[in-house]
């Protein structure tokens, strides 16, 4: 899983792929645990629990989890390509005895740098 | 998933079992500008895309599933579907695009 930070939405039908209809596609670009960018490009990632822009989130990044996600409880969805998904918002970092990240103190004054 | 440009097509006709009949596109991924970001790759394409278009694409074991027909194929990037409106860090990436394609239209209708 990795930290992130929603910093866009995608309309598309995606008509092909099933597991993508009546999802939300969030552009979403990996942020290091202190906020700053990471070096790796943005990612198009499935809306779990009602993310949006400017949200710091918790994404995973792999395709049995992402199945088991979107899937009805016990039972995942089969052979569905689908691999990132935003699964929690972050409340707060703690890095070595230090929170470097609180949402609930600035929610407005963490945005990504 | 990751965003990407269409930047052309390709054919191998020579291919390994289970991608007869699977069209390959040309990508370049893009990074929240809608700029160039890293190196330019070859997918598949589950739908019928041509230069220009702006998709998104799945990469890994998925980009097999993504495919319509055999998914248990040798393939690491499939194109699932056209972006219709992207808005990352307030711009609407599509803006771009449009005025590029329509660039694009009007100077092949000029030939």
């Amino acid at each position: 899983m990795f930290l992130a930070e929603v910093i866009g939405t995608v309309v598309s039908q995606a008509e092909q792929i099933e597991a993508l209809r009546g999802r939300t596609l969030l552009v979403v670009r990996p942020i290091r645990p202190d906020g700053v960018r990471a070096a790796t490009r943005p990612r198009i990632a499935i809306d779990s629990i009602g993310a949006g822009v400017g949200d710091r989130v918790l994404v995973i990044d792999e395709g049995n989890s992402g199945r088991q996600i979107l899937g009805a409880p016990g039972r995942p969805l089969v052979d569905a390509p689908v691999k990132t998904i935003v699964v929690g918002f972050v409340d707060s970092v703690e890095v070595g005895g230090e929170v470097i990240f609180d949402h609930a103190a600035a929610p407005s004054a963490n945005s990504v740098r | 998933m990751y965003l990407a440009r269409v930047t052309g097509r390709l054919v191998a006709t020579t291919r390994t079992r289970g991608l007869d009949g699977v069209k390959l596109a040309l990508i370049q991924p893009l990074d929240e500008r809608g700029e160039a970001e890293g190196a330019m790759l070859v997918a598949c394409a589950a739908l019928s895309v041509g230069p220009g278009d702006l998709v998104h694409f799945i990469d890994g074991r998925e980009a097999a599933l993504a495919l319509p027909d055999e998914t248990f194929v040798p393939v690491d990037a499939t194109i699932t579907g056209f972006v219709e409106q992207a808005i990352v860090c307030g711009r609407d990436l599509t803006d771009d695009l449009t005025d590029e394609v329509a660039t694009r239209d009007a100077g092949e209708g000029a030939r």
